[in-house]
């Protein structure tokens, strides 16, 4: 390696030991909710993994192919774990969902479901629960490292009228205090997650969507190539973290 | 847990149910749609409640309002002879106070129901027993319930 | 009538006669409380389950009557004790009318 190179690993390995090493969402949760979300009956995130199951067995309209038909659902552990990843055919980064939507398309012949239906979260899902406890392992160089740019771009962009970035609270603030909660790394998981405050599962890009909110910017539309690469970014942030879909929080 | 009350609780719990008695109560309502005073003359009637044998399992803080687990277990052999009919609970502040009625069977192993439940903020929730005998027991737990459950009512992110 | 929402249900396979066990019942429904409202002021209509039952033939075990101050995904745990083998019977009424029954059988030595 030359001496560029070896500075700038060191300069990146610099960063990331001052960042701290990534720590789930899991770990700032309060006993009761993290029993909650170890529940394996009653983690409320179950019903949707369960409509994928359901989902995943039956097929998706007369004449077409269930995804059991071509996937063994054992078979699929890992999968979800690698994503977002970059997709060949379509020459682009895309997370779970999309890929969920690219096999309903191209290969059941079925219409795409809707981002943030519930059938797509609960295909997700349970897709992403057969990763359980398997570390997070995104590919970001190659074809996958433009969108990853821009991602980490986006991550460190100011926005909103509160004109702050992601990074402002889930790096430079992480641990700290904000309305009584603990600000947490932002990490991502354990998407879909079920969130109490809504009373029900989402994905990341809703999540991306109530963060800008917060700040008062307008946010991106929800299966949006920007969400994608911010959201294969903060899956990179999280490297090596378990699935822990379905992730429980307030 | 709580396992029963100061003197003070339930005196104001008999004082809730008397207040009841100064307003008709409106018999085509459900029990859901009634305010406390009303639901409870109509559930206790004109029995005073007693201290003892119901437990109230509740969080001292709320982290959501939207869903906190509850308990409640009444202390009881469950025979035959001495058993728990129901369970009433109650969330004074909320909008809808009755929270829910709980009934037991021959078959009920014990007289404990476990759920989750909205509470709008900060507030008492009640737990009433009925026993087969015809007494009346109550518990109350004061929780602080941070974000409410009727705090987020615009649906958007 | 509506199909059932998904439900999770977890009952023990077996017991001892006599011997109390724990019932876990869970509803994926939005409990919805009539008093939300979309971003242009459009209140979301009341949606709620009214009242649940665990029956043994025929028999009630376990009722619970609620509504909107009950979580969403409602979710309830309850004990019961069987003398002889049998199959519980789960009904979830909605304020429709619409019954979700479901059943578990459960073999009593």
């Amino acid at each position: 390696m030359n001496r560029a190179a070896a500075a700038l690993a060191l300069a990146v390995a610099g960063l990331a030991a001052a960042a701290g090493a990534p720590r789930s969402g899991a770990s700032y949760l309060a006993p009761d909710l993290k029993a909650l979300q170890d529940d394996d009956f009653r983690n409320p995130g179950l019903l949707w993994v369960d409509q994928g199951r359901k989902l995943w067995s039956g097929a998706p309209g007369p004449g077409a192919k269930a995804c059991a038909g071509c996937h063994d659902a054992v078979a699929m552990r890992g999968v979800a774990a690698r994503y977002p990843a970059y997709d060949r055919a379509t020459r682009r980064v895309v997370n779970l969902e999309q890929r969920i939507n690219l096999c309903r398309t191209g290969r059941q012949h079925a219409p795409p479901l809707a981002y943030e239906s519930r059938d797509l979260i609960s295909l997700t899902a349970f897709v992403s629960r057969q990763s359980l406890g398997m570390p997070v392992q995104v590919t970001v160089d190659g074809p996958a490292r433009a969108s990853f740019e821009r991602g980490r771009a986006a991550y460190h962009q100011r926005i909103g009228q509160l004109d702050l970035a992601c990074a402002d609270c889930h790096e430079r603030s992480e641990g700290r205090r904000l309305h009584g909660e603990t600000i947490s790394q932002g990490q991502i998981n354990g998407f879909p997650v079920y969130r109490q405050l809504w009373d029900g599962a989402a994905s990341t890009h809703r999540m991306f969507a109530w963060c800008e909110t917060a700040v008062r910017a307008q946010p991106r539309a929800p299966g949006s190539q920007d969400y994608v690469d911010l959201e294969l970014y903060v899956r990179w942030r999280g490297q090596g973290l378990p699935v822990e879909t379905p992730a429980v929080r307030k | 847990m709580s396992r029963g009350l100061d003197r003070r609780t339930v005196m104001a719990a008999g004082a809730l149910a008397a207040a009841g008695l100064a307003r008709a109560p409106a018999q085509a309502q459900s029990l859901q749609e009634m305010d406390m005073a009303t639901a409870l003359k109509l559930v206790l009637g004109d029995r005073k409640p007693e201290a003892g044998k119901v437990a109230l399992d509740l969080p001292l803080v709320a982290g959501s309002g939207n869903s906190v687990a509850l308990k409640v277990t009444v202390d009881s052999p469950m025979t035959q002879q001495d058993h728990v009919r129901r369970i009433h609970v109650f969330g004074e502040a909320n909008p809808r106070p009755h929270i829910l009625t709980a009934e037991f069977g021959p078959r009920a192993g014990r007289a404990e129901v476990s759920t989750n439940i909205r509470l709008a903020r900060s507030q008492s929730v009640w737990a009433f027993a009925e026993t087969s005998d015809g007494r009346l027991w109550v518990a109350s737990r004061s929780i602080d319930v941070t974000i409410g459950a009727c705090d987020s009512l615009m649906f958007k992110y | 009538m509506q199909p059932s929402p998904n439900v999770r249900l977890r009952v023990p396979a077996q017991a001892k006669a006599g011997e109390v066990f724990e019932v876990r019942a869970m509803i994926m429904h939005p409990m919805e409380t009539g008093y939300r409202f979309d971003s242009q002021g459009t209140t979301i209509p009341i949606h709620i389950i009214r009242s649940f039952a665990c029956k043994f033939e025929g028999e009630t075990i376990f009722e619970a009557r609620f509504g909107t101050s009950v979580s969403a995904n409602p979710y309830l745990s309850f004990f019961a004790r069987l003398d002889r083998s049998g199959t519980l019977e789960f009904t979830w009424i909605d304020q429709d009318g619409d019954v979700y029954a479901h059943a578990a059988p459960v073999t009593v030595a």
